[in-house]
């Protein structure tokens, strides 16, 4: 049988949109819908990064500066000017892309562990320029003054059921389109290179350029998460590019499984569900997660989806 | 920006003093921390997320032994020893199970330790400030120098951490120990063909390390305040000056944590807001025109 995977996955992907539109007019739950919006933001961040980590093995641990630089981007065009929010939106996107191609353009020739340093400091330069640039960003307080909710083709996000059903459609836009990349023969470079940059170098790839595409790529999306993320808080925080926003989407990115393309997807969901289930039962919710962490590096040693691929043979994908 | 205070101070000997004196403490609380990571990744190829911790805790091992004995020297040694302990378990317990694995499981593990402990000493100890306050002995009158004030306390931890560098850089370089610590970290395999036991070797660097990072954390509690995220700045600091100075180099620990230092003290007064954005722009520049720190080996 001839596979056709980039139609398989718009059908599958057009099946989970219709299923997750559909929700809301059976059953309304404000909870539920909450925890969507706050997945589409995460989902995207931790499959952005699982595109530099899973498929191009580039470990960076600042991944959080382009998902921060997205929603204040986002926020501060929306405050500042009158335009409509998708317009607003791309260009935080834009915008983000461009700062992860000047980044990228520094880091990207250095080795493993030096990538994965100055990427950090990369993302806490960027955390203490919002801390201190105070009359623009607000400073450690926040950007705040809510973010003005224009109507964008009929719909007003200050609906949450119009809310919910933005961020479901550009989350899964969003998800196709990496999956896309990520099966693309550029996705398979980038794999190659993982595996044997020497050999890859000698096939006449440029590893730096590639290696720059994928920063620049994964950059945008993460900015797209953030664009949701401000969407759903109403402003934005220093914490979305703070250090522990970045350990979460490592940690999400590895409990779900590097080598699936859904792994991180699964892991976000897991990691948001921990968060509300265990904040309601103790205040200590290091002390669990640590646990469960320490349960699951030790036990399992791979994510779940990775897991179950193994566990589950005969399933080549 | 405050170009014009910096200048005022840097002209003025009583300030240049004072400013020095606080960069040296910083610098050198800094070079203990760091000397323990840079010499765990040296031999081990870890990447320990999890020294932070050892700092914390030992301050407040530190505190509380200070609480029961009042005195100042037994709550040292106990915050020490006490992290040299919990190094050891640390590393037999956990770190142990994933050498050779992949760095980011490494990474996870020392997170997951991070929010416990973090979450433990909330527990134990309250998620409030505490102040040790300055032992009675060292509550006498500062010395000055040019005009600037030195509180006594600041020179004797000087002192001690100056000492402790230099212990550690003969004892490298010149004893049996030493010498088998260095063959390690550039071929263990070797080192253990040739009848040493690596098993203890890598337990005997965790808790030397972990030891350091208690000392530094038992020093810093009468100058600064405890709480329970304080493991994390200092993290990043300390890994800032391993990547600055090269990872696995004990002089280039001591060098850049100096350099951090002195950053730190006059900064605050040249850029009291940006501070911190200064040292990550050091970092920076540094690893883009020498990625392998100013004294590490090229890999």
């Amino acid at each position: 049988m001839k596979k056709r995977p980039a139609l398989r996955d718009a059908a599958i992907s057009a099946l989970v949109l219709i299923v997750v539109l559909a929700i809301p007019y059976l059953y309304r739950n404000a909870a539920f819908e909450d925890f969507i919006i706050r997945l589409s933001a995460m989902a995207l961040f931790a499959t952005s990064l699982n595109l530099l980590v899973g498929n191009a093995g580039m470990v960076s641990f600042g991944h959080g500066m382009f998902y921060g630089l997205g929603a204040y981007a986002f926020g501060l065009t929306m405050q500042m000017t009158d335009l409509s929010l998708p317009v607003a939106a791309a260009f935080a996107v834009l915008l983000t892309a461009f700062a992860a191609l000047c980044v990228g353009a520094i880091c990207v020739r250095l080795s493993t562990d030096y990538f994965a340093f100055i990427t950090l400091a990369f993302q806490m330069l960027f955390f203490s320029v919002i801390i201190s640039w105070q009359s623009l960003t607000g400073g450690d307080q926040g950007l705040r003054g809510g973010i003005p909710r224009r109507e964008i083709f009929g719909f007003e996000l200050t609906s949450q059921l119009h809310r919910y059903e933005f961020c479901a459609v550009v989350a899964v836009l969003g998800l196709l389109a990496l999956r896309h990349i990520s099966a693309s023969p550029f996705g398979q470079t980038l794999r190659m290179i993982r595996d044997n940059e020497e050999r890859a170098s000698f096939l006449g790839v440029v590893l730096w350029r590639a290696r720059l595409w994928a920063f620049t790529i994964a950059g945008a999306f993460a900015g797209l998460g953030g664009v949701l993320a401000a969407l759903f808080v109403s402003g934005a925080y220093p914490e979305l590019a703070d250090w522990p926003n970045s350990g979460q989407a490592i940690f999400a990115v590895m409990l779900g499984g590097i080598n699936s393309f859904l792994g991180p997807v699964l892991g976000a969901a897991i990691l948001l569900a921990l968060n509300d289930v265990v904040t309601r039962f103790t205040e200590y919710y290091g002390l669990v997660l640590g646990i469960i962490i320490l349960a699951f590096a030790l036990g399992l040693r791979r994510g779940v989806l990775d897991f179950l691929k193994l566990a589950l043979p005969g399933r080549t994908r | 920006m405050d170009l014009d205070a910096l200048g005022a101070c840097l002209t003025t000997p009583a300030c240049v003093v004072t400013q020095t004196t606080s960069g040296l403490i910083v610098g050198m609380l800094l070079f203990l921390v760091a000397a323990g990571v840079t010499l765990i990744f040296g031999v081990l190829k870890i990447v320990n997320f999890a020294h932070g911790t050892f700092y914390m805790l030992g301050g407040y091992v530190a505190y509380s032994a200070f609480g029961a004995t009042e005195s100042y020297a037994l709550a040292v040694l106990a915050g020490a020893l006490a992290m040299a302990l919990f190094g050891v378990a640390f590393e037999r317990a956990l770190i142990s199970r994933v050498y050779g694995s992949n760095v980011l499981m490494q990474l996870l593990i020392c997170y997951a330790v991070v929010l416990i402990f973090d979450d433990i000493v909330k527990i134990v100890w309250g998620p409030e400030f505490h102040a040790m306050g300055m032992p009675p002995a060292f509550q006498v009158m500062p010395f000055f120098i040019a005009g600037g004030v030195v509180p006594p306390f600041y020179a004797v931890l000087i002192g001690i951490a100056a000492l402790i560098a230099i212990v550690l850089g003969l004892g490298l370089s010149l004893t049996r120990l030493g010498k088998t610590v260095r063959a390690a970290a550039i071929n263990p395999q070797m080192v253990s063909a040739l009848g040493v036991n690596t098993t203890l070797l890598f337990a005997v660097v965790f808790a030397i390390g972990g030891g350091l990072a208690g000392l530094a954390g038992a020093l810093a509690a009468p100058v600064r305040s405890l709480s329970p995220g304080m493991g994390f700045s200092i993290l990043i600091e300390s890994f800032i000056v391993t990547v600055i100075g090269g990872m696995g180099s004990i002089a280039g620990a001591l060098v850049s944590a100096l350099m951090i230092g002195m950053v730190r003290g006059f900064g605050t007064i040249g850029f009291p807001k940006f501070t911190d954005g200064l040292i990550y722009i050091v970092m920076i520049g540094i690893l883009v025109l020498r990625p392998q720190g100013l004294f590490g080996r090229r890999q």
